[in-house]
């Protein structure tokens, strides 16, 4: 709070539904004789009750209707989904069934990193305001982001149909099965793809982020054995290991009237999820070339600059395009079992399940109690950017202070800057 | 001088505007053919003039009454983007419930910050000129209805069943292999994607014109479904559209 410039008598901003973000939040900041007298992170999405929604639904339809809270993390939704009546039904999927899962999620990574990092930000970084205009002015950033999208979509074609609201991925496994000769083919335009990526790496090297640091407490999924996506348990920087049924304990909702998404908190205020979460407690299991991205890039852990956000997800799609070609390779060493799984024969009963996936933002909790039918009873959904809206707040009341004497404009665009770093999913967080 | 396009969301999960991007092989075409004026979930800028205007999401508040009305208003053209804006979607399950009760049910004792009313699509606000169907969208689909109205015609939007497509798919009917399906009215267009991957319809483009919704209720308890069943299958997308009426 030391900088503060006396000259600085009076801004105001208002930055009412903040762009190049998925759904609506807005900034608002009022600065009175050098003292900030407002400064506020909202939400006013429109709340679309998915609890509510839910309550009295067969188990069939479960998962098809909450992949609907997200159009950008529907599979990590409908997976999370998944999880959760797999815990409750005590189902535990096959090998295979989980190396299909792992590819899967990795092409939702991609498809959501890619678009954060080159259609959502590079604008910031490029003076646009939007990807549109590069198509004439750096069309070779928007071909790489839209080959690459494209490479997930065909990746989650491959797997589950397709990649928004996906369609074979079930409780129990998929209805659908590549074929190792379409396997063989994806592999080789994933090893294809790493020009590509390069380039990405490169764009991104040459960009100068904010050097702005907060210490937070970091959370993510940790696994034994591998840098946990879809398996572990709770790992937080401040509280050590905990149980995925026992969430609760650790995301503690309460609500703020400024905002219909609910906000969280563990040890202290606030905590981070997300992709320099994951970094931060999980980087030593990182595929190598990821790591050297990462060292290519400056990310060193423990990184406390949420404007790195970005970067940790370019590390991220390295690690993922080198973790989708092993399981590739796996899966084509096991070959391919027939296991289509017939609805009628999942063995529903009565009880309580929670699944935990690491969504692109972050880890995603779904809780579901089931009834004798297999009618959901009771149902909870703790988003990734419900948990960073607290310390979204918490980064602007420390940043705030530091550029106070930069003048309205360049307040605004770096609050911008730091609330797309999180690459908030807002409707998703209000659900 | 180029068509303005615009594109809006209300309440939703915005995956029908983002799949709109993934057009990749003509959108660089595309934005040689048009200006896109209004896209706030990837652009900055935005203009309150424009001709076209695409809209996302179900109206669940009243709030987004009056601005969907504005954009009625400002807009030559509006089209409903996805099953939230074309029929309500998902959003209606709700509906099923007193409004209190969705609000208690989410927020508990801190309800009362908070408001919403019953959804309902687009077109039970103000008059909607095209439909862009589907959970979500089928791009190629919205490329046709672009192409469409750039050159001045009626897009044209198929008005028979999936079973259609289903068949031209070569897929084994759902019914032959123990499971139930809407496919039989519901509005194709989506090429039977669902059975292809190996589940079923459960329609989320809406029914087709004058669909037999009789008949089809009397196949679905053929097949074992009860009642109640056959309900909830039917209330995952429609229940705002008709099927209640």
């Amino acid at each position: 709070m030391s900088i503060i410039n006396k000259e600085v008598r009076r801004v105001e901003i208002d930055v009412h539904h903040i762009t190049r973000v998925e759904g609506h939040g807005n900034i608002s900041l009022k600065i009175n004789d050098g003292k900030i007298e407002q400064l506020l992170w909202e939400v006013p999405e429109s709340p679309r009750f998915f609890e509510a929604m839910i309550r009295g639904v067969s188990w069939q339809h479960v998962s098809h209707i909450v992949s609907r809270i997200c159009g950008i993390c529907s599979i990590s939704h409908s997976m999370a989904s998944i999880l959760a009546t797999e815990a409750a039904f005590g189902i535990q999927p096959s090998k295979q069934t989980q190396l299909l899962r792992k590819l899967l999620y990795n092409a939702e990574l991609l498809e959501s990193h890619v678009l954060h990092s080159m259609v959502l930000v590079a604008p910031d970084m490029l003076g646009t305001d939007s990807i549109f205009p590069l198509a004439e002015t750096h069309t070779d950033v928007v071909l790489i982001a839209l080959r690459l999208k494209k490479l997930a979509y065909n990746l989650a074609e491959l797997l589950a149909g397709r990649k928004t609201h996906p369609i074979s991925l079930v409780v129990g496994g998929f209805t659908k099965l590549p074929d190792t000769g379409e396997l063989e083919k994806m592999r080789v335009k994933l090893e294809h793809a790493f020009v590509d990526i390069n380039t990405v790496v490169e764009i991104v090297r040459s960009w100068k982020l904010p050097n702005f640091n907060r210490e937070t407490e970091y959370v993510a999924l940790k696994d034994p054995v591998e840098y946990a996506f879809i398996s572990g348990q709770i790992a937080s920087s401040d509280t050590g290991v905990t149980h995925v049924e026992n969430y609760l304990e650790i995301t503690n909702e309460y609500c703020v009237p400024h905002s219909t998404a609910k906000h969280t908190r563990n040890h202290r205020d606030s905590y981070m999820v997300g992709a320099l979460s994951r970094f931060n407690l999980n980087h030593k299991q990182l595929h190598p070339r990821a790591r050297k991205t990462a060292e290519e890039l400056g990310l060193v852990a423990p990184c406390y600059n949420p404007f790195m956000i970005t970067v940790a997800q370019v590390v991220e799609i390295v690690h993922a395009l080198e973790d989708s070609m092993d399981i590739i390779d796996q899966l084509l060493k096991r070959g391919i079992e027939p296991e289509v799984v017939e609805e009628g024969k999942i063995p529903f009963r009565a009880g309580r399940g929670v699944g935990a996936v690491e969504a692109p933002r972050g880890i995603l909790f779904h809780d579901y109690t089931y009834d004798a039918d297999g009618k959901i009873k009771k149902a909870n959904c703790v988003i990734p950017t419900n948990q960073n809206h607290a310390n979204i707040q918490k980064d602007m009341e420390a940043l705030v202070p530091l550029i106070m004497d930069r003048g309205g404009d360049v307040i605004r665009h770096i609050l911008e800057i730091l609330v797309r770093a999180y690459d908030p999913c807002i409707s998703c967080s209000t659900h | 001088m180029k068509p303005r396009v615009a594109f809006f969301e209300f309440t939703s999960c915005e995956g029908c505007q983002l799949d709109s991007l993934n057009i990749e092989a003509e959108i660089l075409d595309l934005l040689k053919a048009v200006d896109i004026v209004a896209f706030r979930e990837v652009k900055s800028g935005s203009s309150e003039d424009y001709d076209i205007a695409f809209v996302e999401g179900s109206i669940t508040r009243e709030s987004e009454i009056a601005r969907l009305k504005e954009i009625r208003e400002r807009a030559k053209i509006l089209v409903a983007l996805g099953a939230c804006a074309c029929l309500g979607g998902v959003n209606c399950l709700k509906n099923s419930l007193p409004m209190e009760e969705a609000l208690k049910i989410v927020y508990g004792r801190d309800a009362r910050y908070y408001d919403t009313i019953p959804a309902r699509p687009l077109h039970d606000v103000v008059r909607v000129d095209h439909y862009v169907r589907g959970c979500p969208i089928n791009t190629d689909e919205l490329l046709k209805v672009i192409k469409a109205l750039l050159l001045n015609k009626r897009p044209e939007i198929p008005n028979y069943a999936v079973c259609v497509e289903c068949k031209m798919a070569n897929n084994v009917c759902v019914y032959e292999r123990g499971m139930t399906c809407l496919g039989p009215i519901t509005r194709a267009g989506c090429g039977a994607i669902c059975i292809t991957s190996g589940r079923y319809c459960v329609g989320c483009r809406g029914l087709v014109y004058e669909a037999n919704l009789e008949s089809q209720k009397d196949i679905l308890k053929k097949y074992g479904l009860t009642a109640e069943q056959i309900s909830e299958k039917l209330n995952i997308y429609d229940s705002c559209a008709g099927v209640k009426r």
